[in-house]
């Protein structure tokens, strides 16, 4: 029987791998890539509560699919944005590599 | 929601996402990546979410990861090359997101719900494009308009970004 502690515990581990991604890796788009792991993780757990809490009209509650929806939207202006910046480091650079860019660096 | 299906792509999904984080080379990351957020829209979907599931599908395994491979064959960047691991600094940030897990999963099991299964629904299922343009339009109707000038205004900082050199 699947419950709702499986989905909330494979969403953890989903965040938990993006969140060794963004502390291990220092390729700036590989943590580029494991910050939207862990946004996609937040997701699924809020898909599995708005499953679970079934709604006066027999549906699953749907304002936290209306919340995922902005999430994802977010997430791809997000993605464009940092991909921009991203560019514009590596013409000003020649590197994605974080540990290169330390100028800020105390 | 068979179990079957739940564990094969929950499974397909973590082996993915943990690839992602384990390749060396970028655009096998990126790959990796579309593979994981199919397995997720396959979750989502066992979840009743239809609408999500294609959503993910389009929007992230569609456009996100057009737009990841695009910059990444852009900048040209080959399997990177191996420096000095720091051994105490990786082992640190993996204790760190090991213990994160461990208390996640902690405050999952101490929640009462988490051992209950879903309830079934009542209604018709395929039915959430509706019901989310409705919430869309009535009750959300000012995150929707903000979140539309956010995207306009994401668009023309992308533009300016690329536009200009930085210094």
């Amino acid at each position: 029987m699947i419950t709702l502690g499986h989905y909330l515990t494979v969403s953890a581990m989903l965040f938990t791998i993006g969140f060794a991604g963004v502390l291990l890796r220092r390729n700036i788009i590989i943590i580029f890539m494991s910050l939207e792991l862990m946004l996609n993780a937040a997701n699924l757990s809020l898909v599995a509560f708005s499953r679970f809490q079934v709604g006066p009209d027999g549906g699953p509650n749907y304002n936290a699919q209306v919340f995922v929806f902005f999430i994802v939207t977010v997430a791809a202006a997000e993605v464009a944005v940092g991909l921009a910046i991203i560019v514009a480091l590596y013409r000003a650079r020649q590197t994605t590599h974080v540990e290169d860019i330390n100028t800020l660096k105390f | 929601m068979s179990p079957f299906l739940f564990w094969l792509f929950a499974i397909l999904m973590l082996v993915f996402g943990g690839a992602v984080i384990l390749n060396r080379n970028p655009i096998a990351s990126a790959l990796s990546l579309v593979i994981c957020f199919m397995g997720l829209s396959a979750l989502f979907m066992s979840l009743d979410a239809f609408f999500i599931g294609i959503i993910q599908v389009l929007v992230y395994a569609g456009a996100v990861m057009v737009l990841f491979l695009f910059i990444i064959m852009l900048l040209d960047l080959r399997v990177e090359q191996l420096r000095k691991i720091n051994l105490f600094t990786m082992s640190g940030g993996a204790a760190v997101a090991f213990a994160f897990f461990l208390q996640v999963y902690f405050v999952i099991r101490q929640l009462g719900a988490s051992s209950r299964p879903f309830p079934a629904l009542t209604a018709a299922k395929a039915d959430d494009v509706h019901n989310i343009g409705a919430l869309l339009f009535s009750n959300y109707t000012l995150p929707f308009q903000v979140i539309g000038v956010l995207v306009l205004v994401a668009t023309i900082g992308v533009v300016v970004l690329s536009k200009r050199e930085l210094r």
